[in-house]
């Protein structure tokens, strides 16, 4: 899958709690959980964020809290995938899961900047700068987890599982 | 003939994750299925999991005492959205017969409350949707947390996929000096590896210094593992473990040992007697200072908190009443309190804790997370500042995006609520 999307670029540990602040955990509804996306770390971000935009990071993304409401908020404010030096496990766990395509790229991760335009190639790993040219090769999910994202999440593949029995 | 091909040496977490996936061996990077024996969650983690459950259509869990849910973030609820998902759970809890259940009057925070009800012991594999579940590591348990949809399918099936971590070896030497605690040394540790320094990696402790670690310490240690990256803790399960397991769960469980030759990707070695009292400064845990410095910076504090899955148990509570006894909590600082679970109540009620606490102008609650995560019993304002015995000082954690906690011990906490400005027990005016 193709994905194309302008860049909101933040810095190293994004928390979940600044992903989303645990005063909104009162409801798992993604729609609420979307309106208050990164509200204390980019006050902006639920007004400027476009459908298919893309979150770039630092190291650590996501790190903090298990509350699958992080990654399920970024989903409903409309980011197509988040790049990052590196993920905390919890959260990469849960985007997988649920999934939100999370791809690790730190040379990418680096080098991107605010606003630039990206296009990502989720069956390759390929990233590429459309503002600067430039390319970069995220690093591919083991098997199994492939075997997830293809099936669209953990749901799926559990039913599978299930009726298997 | 035997299988002639060497075994592979493993660490404590790999033997639990190896033998709960059916597998003589396993190593780190290998991706396992493994069965669980307890899946835990809260009232903020379990309503996403409910959801998630029922679009797999099944009809029953895996087992129903297998399953533990304690409502413990916003409870005793604080608004009708909460109460709301909290009988969202209780219909859940009453559909599918789950046993271990905690409602408001027995419930207690999570992580303090499963070791005392029994439901872990060493060589289990726990998982739950709450970071902080790597405080079972302390009991030598696996435990980890894991997100909602994780939790759901582990409800269903009983299984959840692992990768098998590497990981770190911490060597404990020495002993504690006075006042020093479990919670400091984990801050220290914490300071030095950083916020990622055992990402996707188990910290394994050893050596001669652990004998002076309580296992109230080791709890309050493990639980912070998620706070360097960590997927898990672990700790040999030791007498003190083991009897209070056999105590607890009727059972001391299956001790693992490390081989002697199990391979760590970074080994930390600390000398207990250079820990200093710690305190980890705005907004992330790796910001440590020992608290001369902290204390040489006059910083003027509105709120302590003591209590939460980190230190809100009946020795943290004790730390707290010895410090606060005779005293007066300064008059522009408010001090909240609250014990981790009932039995730990009802312990500061037998042993006159809570008189001390209340006589010094404490405010003692119901046990809860409430703060700690910003939830509610005590949010903090624009500009205000805590110190706080829970193990998160992100931006917002306990309010508004533009408040600052501070992360300490219990005796760093209780100290700084007399004086109104951070600072140790040695700073106190005899």
């Amino acid at each position: 899958m193709l994905l194309k999307g302008n860049v909101h670029k933040y810095g190293d540990h994004v928390d979940t709690d600044v992903i989303i602040p645990a005063r909104y955990l009162t409801s798992s509804e993604p729609t609420f959980l979307a309106a208050h996306c990164m509200e204390d770390i980019d006050e902006g971000f639920v007004n400027k964020v476009k459908k298919g935009d893309i979150i770039v990071a630092g190291r650590n993304f996501g790190c903090g809290s298990s509350r699958e409401h992080a990654p399920i908020a970024i989903v409903a404010a409309g980011v197509s995938c988040v790049i990052a030096e590196s993920f905390a496990r919890i959260f990469f766990r849960n985007a997988i899961n649920i999934g939100l395509p999370v791809l690790e790229c730190p040379a990418a991760a680096k080098a991107i900047k605010n606003g630039d335009e990206l296009g990502v190639d989720l069956a390759t790993g390929t990233v590429t700068n459309l503002s600067t040219k430039e390319t970069w090769q995220a690093s591919a999910f083991p098997g199994f987890m492939q075997e997830l994202i293809d099936m669209g999440g953990l749901v799926n593949y559990t039913k599978k599982q299930l009726s298997s029995k | 003939m035997l299988d002639n091909k060497a075994a592979k040496p493993m660490t404590m977490s790999q033997k639990i994750l190896a033998r709960h996936a059916g597998l003589p061996q396993v190593e780190a990077g290998e991706l396992i299925q493994c069965k669980v024996d307890m899946a835990l969650g809260n009232d903020v983690t379990t309503p996403p999991a409910i959801k998630e459950f029922r679009r797999l259509g099944t009809t029953k869990v895996f087992d129903q005492k297998k399953i533990a849910i304690v409502p413990d973030h916003f409870t005793p609820n604080k608004d009708i959205a909460t109460a709301t998902q909290v009988k969202m759970i209780r219909e859940f809890v009453r559909e599918f017969g789950i046993v271990n259940f905690f409602e408001v009057g027995e419930m207690g925070v999570e992580h303090a409350l499963l070791p005392e009800k029994g439901l872990v012991k060493p060589g289990d594999l726990v998982i739950g949707a709450d970071s902080h579940t790597c405080t079972y590591g302390a009991l030598g348990a696996f435990s980890t947390g894991i997100g909602s949809t994780d939790l759901a399918a582990a409800w269903a099936t009983g299984i959840a996929w692992f990768k098998v971590p590497e990981a770190i070896k911490v060597i404990l030497k020495g002993k504690l000096n006075p006042h020093v605690r479990g919670k400091d040394v984990m801050l220290h540790l914490i300071g030095i590896i950083g916020v990622d320094g055992a990402l996707y990696q188990s910290i394994e402790f050893f050596g001669e210094g652990l004998d002076c670690l309580t296992l109230e310490d080791r709890l309050s240690m493990a639980n912070m593992a998620i706070e360097a990256g960590g997927k898990n803790a672990i700790f040999p399960a030791g007498a003190e473990a083991c009897a209070y397991a056999k105590e607890r769960a009727g059972s001391c469980g299956i001790v693992e040992v490390a081989d002697p030759d199990a391979v760590y990707v970074r080994e930390i070695v600390i000398d207990l007697a250079d820990v200093p009292l710690t305190v980890a400064f705005p907004h992330l845990p790796e910001n440590t200072h020992d608290i001369e410095d902290a204390f040489a910076q006059k910083i003027s504090i509105d709120q302590v908190v003591i209590g939460s899955c980190t230190n809100g148990r009946i020795e943290d509570m004790r730390v707290a009443a010895e410090l606060l006894k005779g005293h007066k909590i300064h008059p522009r600082v408010r001090a909240i309190i609250i014990p981790a679970t009932q039995e730990v109540w009802l312990k500061c009620v037998n042993e006159g804790l809570m008189n001390i606490f209340v006589e010094a102008g404490a405010a003692v609650s119901t046990p809860t997370c409430g703060p700690c995560l910003g939830g509610h019993m005590g949010i903090l304002a624009e500009g205000e500042r805590a110190v706080a015995t829970t193990n998160r000082n992100f931006v917002g954690r306990m309010g508004h995006p533009k408040s600052e906690v501070y992360l300490a011990s219990p005796a760093v906490a209780a100290a700084s609520a007399i004086s109104g400005i951070i600072c140790g027990p040695q700073h106190l005016q005899k």
